[in-house]
């Protein structure tokens, strides 16, 4: 059985079900409210949720038993005292490589960092002052700290992705940063204007875990792969319906991985043709191959948002599941061979993660 | 007297009615918080301002942190009208 972590826009559903035919939802909570993001701690197995009430702010929630009515607030993220920041809504909580460490991100783009698996938060403050002593713009959906690639095994090694001002590295714990800029083209600004800009909209990042000087980005108008940890990037766009995009998902078992789901550009943002395809590249991002089998062909305008595509397992078994705004979501049980419907009419799903 | 309204009022352990002393309304909102701790963060922002989308009223008047109070105001924590939105 599989279980599947979906955010809506009202509320966390936990569904689950055998690959291959629809899932059940098996518990609903936070009702009403905005699941943003939620996922599982393997290391522990508590599972976390980013939820934002439209009147009452956001906050994050952990629960060692999913299936609880009431889950338990964590302290923070929220700004120190002396900032004039303010939490918007935390886009993600990653586990880190030493226990009881997780990161999240969240807009305004800052960093958090927790040592009690996910009960209290503090912020990283040197990232927090390059956002206060310089000028980041957000993307359309706002200052956003959404991707959060740490190192496997070296725990001082994190590479981060906000829109819309690219990448950031830090090779000791948070300390110092730098920016991983050359190779990535911000094609949405004037060309003049281009050079040395900081306007970078990522959209979503991944580390191979297998390589890990290698990371790939769906970017806002274009792919892009680095295999130099994040300080340079090439262009994989080639072959793909349509540079543009939210998500991206890697096969943690090939390197050479990376899963897309295209969208008709910035003015749209729905799946090209009224087909919905998943592009898979097994060489880098030299060649790609739509995976559309069981995925509905005609009259479907999706739109899959950065965080609602989330993998399981690896290789052969590797499980993709993504879930769109019109509360579709789809799964693969093969690598994206062949897809099946796993739940239809859920609300605006935000996030797709499996358990 | 400040009035809950859910889910304020569950996180206040289901009181609807809080008797509080304060000399200000961010300190009665504070009081609050300290007597009814799950509420830390839902009401005031981690800088203490009052949420954009919460309203606060006091004897009937739509009102700010920094308002003084008096023995015997009445508050109200109310969600603002914001529908039509999703």
């Amino acid at each position: 059985m599989t279980e599947l972590l979906v955010g809506t826009r009202k509320g966390l559903f936990v569904l689950r079900g055998d690959p291959g035919r629809p899932f059940s939802v098996a518990h609903r909570v936070f009702a009403g409210d905005v699941a943003e993001f939620a996922d599982r701690d393997p290391r522990t197995g508590r599972t976390f949720a980013s939820v934002t009430s439209g009147f009452y702010g956001p906050r994050v929630y952990w629960t060692d038993d999913v299936m609880a009515d009431r889950w338990k607030q964590a302290e923070g993220p929220g700004f120190p005292e002396g900032s004039q920041s303010s939490v918007e809504r935390t886009w993600i909580v990653k586990p880190g490589e030493v226990p009881g460490q997780l990161w999240a991100g969240v807009d305004p783009a800052s960093l958090f960092e927790s040592r009690d698996d996910g009960e209290t938060w503090s912020v990283n403050e040197p990232l927090m002052k390059e956002r206060e002593a310089n000028t980041w713009n957000p993307g359309q959906g706002g200052l956003a700290l959404h991707s959060i690639c740490p190192w496997p095994g070296d725990p001082l090694k994190l590479a981060i992705g906000i829109s819309a001002v690219g990448v950031w590295l830090t090779e000791d714990g948070g300390a110092t940063w730098r920016t991983g800029y050359p190779g990535l083209v911000p094609e949405y600004i004037p060309e003049e204007a281009r050079e040395g800009s900081n306007a970078l909209c990522v959209h979503n990042m991944h580390r191979a875990p297998l390589r890990p000087e290698r990371l790939f980005i769906q970017f806002h108008g274009g792919v892009y792969r680095s295999d130099d940890a994040g300080a340079t990037w090439n262009d994989i766009r080639k072959g793909l319906s349509s540079d543009f995009g939210f998500p991206l998902a890697i096969d943690p078992a090939d390197p050479d991985s990376a899963y897309v789901i295209p969208l008709v550009g910035a003015e749209d943002r729905t799946t090209p043709g009224g087909a919905v395809k998943v592009w898979e590249t097994r060489d880098g991002g030299a060649s790609w191959t739509a995976r559309s089998e069981g995925l509905p062909r005609e009259n479907a305008y999706l739109t899959i948002l950065r965080q609602a595509f989330g993998t399981g397992g690896e290789g052969e078994e590797l499980q993709l599941y993504f879930g769109a705004e019109s509360g579709e979501v789809f799964g693969s049980a093969d690598a994206g061979k062949t897809w099946f419907e796993v739940a239809r009419s859920l609300p605006p799903v935000t996030s797709v993660r499996v358990a | 007297m400040v009035s809950l309204r859910p889910p304020l009022r569950d996180l206040a352990g289901g009181s609807s009615d809080v008797e509080l002393e304060g000399s200000s309304l961010l300190a009665v909102l504070r009081s609050l918080e300290t007597q009814h701790p799950r509420i830390v963060g839902w009401v005031l922002d981690e800088h203490g301002r009052i949420r954009r989308h919460v309203n606060v009223f006091v004897n009937g008047e739509m009102t700010r942190e920094d308002l003084p109070l008096e023995p015997g105001d009445r508050v109200h924590v109310v969600p603002s009208i914001t529908g039509g939105c999703r």
